[in-house]
């Protein structure tokens, strides 16, 4: 039987799917629309002090056909009056007793969060959420990624809150930092419960060609953003990555956010450690309803592999991901063309001829646009199977014998470190390249 | 069975005739333009005749520089255009994209063209520069889409060029020829107007060159002369009944098609007679226009015609019948056509088949009086003038020919090349002298 309830760090949720602080969670309306779609958490969008929002406050990257592949913002953390927000948050607390609602906070002074805390605690949150993050607006008054990038300082803050809180506490990182193990270390010493990353990354999604001012325009100039959405993906999980290696940091759950869109984000999430994930930007684009795509898809991943809960595969890639150091040096891959599937539009020539090792050729006979790969040429890089538009057309074939493992840090140990150049891949060796000379000749009507 | 309710009103002749390659709206043309791999060696590119860079304008349109897009499809192609609406695709550039490989439907080329040319048009953009003065004078015969392609690349260039066309309009059959339903008048005419306005050659209207003083006036006066007439009427088919009241010829009551839209007159039962394109473009507007019964007699088999299979598969989707082996012997009927007899061509066997509207479409004349007064022009048995593939120069070093007058009758596209590279054959001829 599949369960894919979470305990979370004490907090309870039917699922592991949560929205993130941000616009969808503005007011109990929508957390309550949120919940009846099938989503089993909400963190509140960040409750604080008094500000005021510009207007003009995203912008966003469209990569071809495809809108908000990136996607970035200069809001600040809540402008709707705190006591709405609290007494709304008793309410659906009231009508949702079994969902998670989660306050995300953000102030200044100890006194300031003190008696914030025990405003959220009174409205019934489950849980607490430290935002740490915002890279635009309130770090120029001293919080959010103000916090984020000062470890001492956020440790200070989270020992205040841990004083303060009764109910469970999650710290949440901003990304824009060299070693995120810096502030998820600072978190776990001053006693947070769990942690939660990425916030958004800063940015400038573009500049608008007429004006020259940066996107989003707001009477003429901007500011940078806060990056997020698809394109944040890649970075979301090597942060989370380097916080479920750590030792002394993975002792406290970890809630994924970054780019989450899909069933098969969310499972690379838990595979890399996280135990519940947070969406903001695929809820800003097509609504609550892609719940029912992660939920269906997750369910059915499982089912498929026999895991009854999340824990059961949670971190299950961690030991996989390693250093550099550590890959075998023997194994050997080469490109391989499905000439029935290959459509003959010669990408991957040209890609491996002008970006990688011309290691594919053109047929002789000119009607015959299916290419070929000089196997000795080809040093497996992948390039060519990434561009091929055909699915499975391009896949790469395993051509060693398996017999040999060597890695760098072998060779380190028995301190056999080559002195020269002598990858039999690479030019010059094994690997054919006209030279210099040869190239200057053959080159016509140029 | 025809289900075209005939047309009294220019409203309903355009929804009638209603154009078969839409112009894309923004949206859908980023949509579609995402679409293109930029292939390597592009097959698209390959089988376009006059080779434009297909997947360099399909990026500059997704890009935003829709500007460049039209600039590079006019740098190949100067009737970048018409080209986009009328060229045969599914046979040239569109046949060959890579997804038709994979049973995918291939980029909708011709239609982002058409995005990119209109956008020019539409919006009167400055796109083309007149070359540098050169003092030296080409004449043009025929303001059809060779003649006016060769007008434009001498104009780059920098020579004086006048173009004399018969017709008080330019274009040739692209407004008087091809189906309405693929270009419009007013698009066709727009073009042409706009390369005018911006390239400066001089079209005189109502100029008819048949004896042999115009021939010699040009010669005295011009440096070189292209000839880009086409081709002729419809012939005759040698057989009785030819001179019947509502017996037509294909390309003459195509013209009147192309003028009088919905008032054009047609019969309730059609006969039409041929197996190319054109007898099927008489079929489809036929049907088009409201006869009830439309019936397509050719002398072989469905795969002897000459015409592309979409063409005959459109004429069949919009009613008419097929009717093969079907040989025409005499035209039946005392003022007006009745009928035609025909002959089976693989029995032999006679029969006859009633109508009171015939349409021939069983091949045009050449223009051989015009070509008898200019010295020295060769001619060749199919009755096209020879001329040397790469510089399109006649028997008679002074005249350039190209278009339908060399290559038979074939299409815009292959007018447009054959025009521009005349074009620069003449250039490098002149340049010389
Ligand atoms: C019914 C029909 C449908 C067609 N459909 C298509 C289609 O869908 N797509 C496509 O690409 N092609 C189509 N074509 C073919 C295309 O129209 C021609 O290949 C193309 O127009 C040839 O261009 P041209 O300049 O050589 O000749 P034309 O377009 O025939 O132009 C010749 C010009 O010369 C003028 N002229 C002739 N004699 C003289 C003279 N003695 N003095 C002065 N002027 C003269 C004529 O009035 C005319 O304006 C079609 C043709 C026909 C007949
Ligand atoms: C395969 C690969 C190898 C690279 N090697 C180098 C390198 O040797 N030196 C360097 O300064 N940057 C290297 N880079 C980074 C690129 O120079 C560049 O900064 C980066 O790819 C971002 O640009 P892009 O988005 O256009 O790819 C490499 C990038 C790639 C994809
Ligand atoms: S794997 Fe790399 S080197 Fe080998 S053929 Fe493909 S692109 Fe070239
Ligand atoms: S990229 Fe793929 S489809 Fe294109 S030529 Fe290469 S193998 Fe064929
Ligand atoms: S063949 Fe198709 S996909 Fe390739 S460049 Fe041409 S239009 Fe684009």
């Amino acid at each position: 039987m599949i369960d894919i309830s979470v305990n979370f760090a004490g907090i309870k949720a039917p699922n592991p799917f949560w929205l993130a602080s941000a616009p969808p969670t503005n007011s109990g309306y929508q957390i309550m629309k949120a919940f009846d779609a099938g989503w089993g958490g909400a963190v509140w969008k960040t409750l604080g002090l008094p500000t005021i929002n510009v207007s003009s406050r995203y912008g966003s990257i469209n990569y071809r056909d495809t809108r908000m592949a990136g996607f970035s913002n200069i809001e600040l953390i809540s402008d709707r009056p705190l006591e709405d927000n609290l007494r709304e948050m008793q309410e659906v607390k009231k009508y949702y007793p079994n969902h998670a609602v989660i306050a995300s906070l953000m102030v200044d002074t100890r006194q300031e969060w003190e008696t914030i805390i025990k405003e959220v605690q009174d409205a019934g949150a489950d849980g607490i959420e430290l935002n740490f993050g915002c890279p635009h607006g309130m770090c120029e008054r001293g919080m959010g990624s103000a916090v984020g990038q000062e470890p001492e300082v956020l440790k200070t803050i989270v020992g205040w809150v841990m004083a303060a809180a009764k109910i469970p506490v999650i710290t949440k990182l901003s990304p824009n930092i060299s070693h995120i193990t810096d502030p998820g270390l600072a978190a776990v010493q001053g006693g947070t419960n769990a942690i939660s990353l990425i916030n958004t990354v800063k940015s400038i999604v573009g500049i608008d060609l007429d004006t020259f001012a940066p996107y989003p325009i707001v009477d003429g100039s901007g500011t940078n953003g806060g990056y997020c959405g698809p394109a944040v993906k890649p970075i979301a999980l090597h942060m989370l990555k380097e916080l479920a290696q750590h030792r002394q940091i993975n002792k406290v759950p970890i809630c994924g956010i970054g780019g989450i869109e899909t069933w098969r984000d969310v499972v690379e999430f838990i595979l890399l450690g996280a135990t519940s994930v947070q969406v903001c930007t695929a809820v800003m684009h097509y609504g609550f309803g892609i719940v029912r795509e992660m939920e269906a898809g997750l369910k059915g991943f499982m089912e498929q592999r026999s895991f009854d809960t999340i824990y059961d595969f949670a971190g299950r890639a961690l030991p996989k991901v390693t250093e550099w150091k550590n890959l075998n040096l023997k194994y050997s891959v080469k490109a391989n063309i499905d000439r029935e599937k290959c459509i003959g539009c010669q990408l991957c020539y040209i890609a491996c001829d002008d970006g990688a090792h011309q290691a594919i050729k053109l047929s002789e006979n000119s009607e015959d646009r299916i290419p070929s790969v000089i196997e000795d040429n080809c040093v497996g890089c992948n390039l060519c199977s990434l561009v091929c538009p055909v699915e499975n057309c391009i896949s790469m074939q395993r051509k060693d014998d398996k017999s040999e493992h060597l890695t760098w840090d072998m060779l380190t140990q028995k301190n056999e470190i080559p002195n020269t150049f002598n990858d039999e891949r690479a030019g010059g060796k094994g690997h054919h390249v006209p030279s210099v000379e040869e190239a200057w000749n053959k080159r016509e009507n140029i | 069975m025809i289900e075209y309710k005939k047309p009294n009103t220019k409203e309903e002749f355009k929804k009638n005739f209603k154009e078969k390659k839409p112009l894309m709206n923004k949206t859908e043309a980023l949509v579609e333009s995402s679409k293109c791999l930029f292939c390597y060696d592009p097959p698209c590119m390959k089988a376009c005749p006059t080779k434009i860079d297909i997947p360099l304008f399909i990026k500059q349109i997704h890009t935003g520089n829709v500007y460049g897009a039209a600039q590079t499809i006019y740098k190949s192609n100067w009737l970048g255009n018409a080209c986009a609406v009328v060229c045969p695709t599914g046979v040239l550039c569109e046949g060959s994209c890579v997804y038709t490989k994979e049973d995918i439907l291939p980029v909708q080329i011709g239609r982002l063209q058409h995005f990119a040319t209109q956008y020019i048009i539409g919006n009167r953009l400055k796109t083309f520069e007149q070359g540098f003065d050169i003092q030296k004078k080409v004449a043009i015969i025929g303001a059809g889409p060779a003649g006016i392609a060769c007008a434009c690349e001498l104009k780059t260039i920098g020579y004086k060029v006048d173009i004399f066309e018969t017709k008080s309009a330019p274009s040739g059959l692209i407004s008087h020829g091809i189906a309405p339903y693929k270009i419009s008048n007013e698009d066709a005419l727009f073009e042409v107007e706009f390369l005018k306005n911006q390239l400066n050659f001089n079209i005189f209207y109502n100029e008819k060159i048949n004896s042999k003083q115009q021939i010699m006036d040009l010669e005295s006066k011009y440096d070189a002369i292209f000839i880009g007439v086409g081709i002729g009427s419809t012939a005759n088919l040698n057989i009785s009944g030819e001179n019947l009241n509502n017996v037509i010829g294909a390309v003459e009551w195509i013209e009147k098609l192309r003028k009088q839209e919905h008032q054009t007159t047609i019969g309730e039962n059609v006969i039409v007679l041929g197996g190319g394109n054109t007898a099927m473009d008489a079929a489809t507007e036929s049907a088009k226009l409201g006869a009830k019964n439309v019936v397509l007699a050719y002398r072989g088999s469905k795969e002897d015609m000459k015409a592309y299979p979409f063409e005959y598969e459109l004429a069949v989707s919009c009613g008419v019948d097929g009717l093969f082996y079907a040989q025409p012997i005499e035209i039946l009927g005392k003022e007006k056509v009745e009928g035609v007899r025909f002959k089976n061509t693989l029995n032999q066997e006679e029969f006859i088949i009633n109508c009171d509207f015939l349409i021939k479409a069983t091949g045009q004349a050449k223009h051989l009086e015009l070509f008898s007064l200019i010295d020295n022009l060769t001619i060749d048995d199919r009755k096209k003038i020879k001329v040397n593939q790469d510089t399109f120069q006649t028997t008679n070093p002074k005249y350039f020919a190209g278009g339908d007058a060399v290559n038979g009758g074939s299409e815009v596209v292959n007018a447009a090349f054959e025009g521009k590279m005349a074009g620069i054959g003449i250039h490098n001829f002149l340049k010389n002298k």
